[in-house]
């Protein structure tokens, strides 16, 4: 039991396995609707459906979370490699969320703005950075919680952009 | 005396509090059932955020819009097991507080009871060992500590 115990431990240290990391059930099932308007046009409804026929990341995200900020520069990143990403301002208020993005630079083609958790209940979001890759079919294939990284990209993410 | 009635005054400080969180907001229930179900609901999910509490006792962000969402199905009609299961293909298992018994979460359920029938197998079997070790004393080697007791 003792070295069960270490061996969890060792793993947590190592960013392997987080205890608080909830199981989602999600991957491989269609990806839920967005349907809420866009941060900047609120005429605009940011939709899942509009993404049809690429692989891009949905990444939920807020003023609020320093692990956004930090996650940022390298959403930024992806963006010059010309990766579709889609963000969700979670639980935020629209002066906030767009003076971070004024400050920070936009790597987003659409953020739709989610204050009450509509969204973020739909897709089993329990936290902020939380990421998911959804192929050309609107199937979710991946999903990360906390900061993309360069090291999250290559083991998780960047296989389902290969093609 | 001081101490009982320091005891007296944690008890009911936690008793008071518990029923306080009890409900955050109030809404308007269509019928006593629905109210019902409301509070079965809230009481068995899990709060994503603070995940040892229930979405009843959590004050959490998620868990006051999960609240809302549970209120909102049951308004526009949905079951108690839809919405356990609308939770449950997006948060898991993890998201009941009380998760279903099958192979996955065996352990989980019986895990306890496993140990606990061990635990008495060692303890009975020491027992036994200890009980063994008093009877090897015989009659001659009594007399012989009694002797030197005696002296």
């Amino acid at each position: 039991m003792m070295g069960g115990f270490a061996y969890m431990l060792n793993k947590t240290n190592s960013g392997e396995y987080n205890p608080r990391d909830i199981p989602t059930e999600f991957i491989g099932r269609a990806a839920p609707a967005i349907n809420v308007p866009d941060l900047y046009n609120e005429t605009e409804i940011v939709k899942t459906a509009d993404m049809l026929g690429k692989t891009w990341l949905f990444n939920v995200w807020g003023t609020w979370c320093p692990e956004c900020w930090r996650e940022h520069r390298y959403l930024m990143e992806l963006n010059r490699l010309g990766i579709p990403v889609v963000g969700l301002n979670w639980r935020d208020e629209r002066p906030e969320a767009k003076a971070m993005i004024t400050k920070m630079g936009n790597p987003f083609l659409k953020i739709g703005f989610d204050p009450q958790s509509a969204v973020a209940i739909d897709w089993g979001v329990y936290g902020a950075p939380e990421t998911f890759v959804i192929n050309a079919e609107g199937i979710v294939v991946a999903k990360h919680a906390g900061g993309v990284t360069p090291a999250v990209w290559e083991k998780k993410f960047k296989k389902h952009f290969e093609n | 005396m001081k101490i009982l009635k320091n005891i007296i005054f944690i008890l009911c400080v936690l008793f008071v509090s518990s029923q306080a969180n009890a409900r955050f907001e109030t809404h308007d229930f269509a019928s006593p059932q629905m109210e019902k179900d409301y509070n079965v609901l809230v009481q068995e999910l899990r709060c994503l955020v603070c995940q040892n509490q229930n979405l009843a006792d959590s004050n959490a962000e998620l868990a006051q819009d999960m609240r809302l969402r549970v209120y909102k199905m049951l308004s526009e009609g949905s079951s108690k097991d839809e919405i356990v299961e609308f939770m449950v293909v997006r948060y898991g298992d993890f998201v009941m507080y009380r998760p279903p018994v099958k192979s996955t979460t065996f352990l989980l359920w019986f895990g306890p009871l496993i140990f606990f029938a061990v635990a008495a197998i060692v303890v009975v079997s020491y027992m036994r060992r200890q009980k063994k070790g008093i009877e090897v004393v015989d009659e001659q080697q009594q007399k012989k500590a009694k002797s030197l007791l005696d002296d």
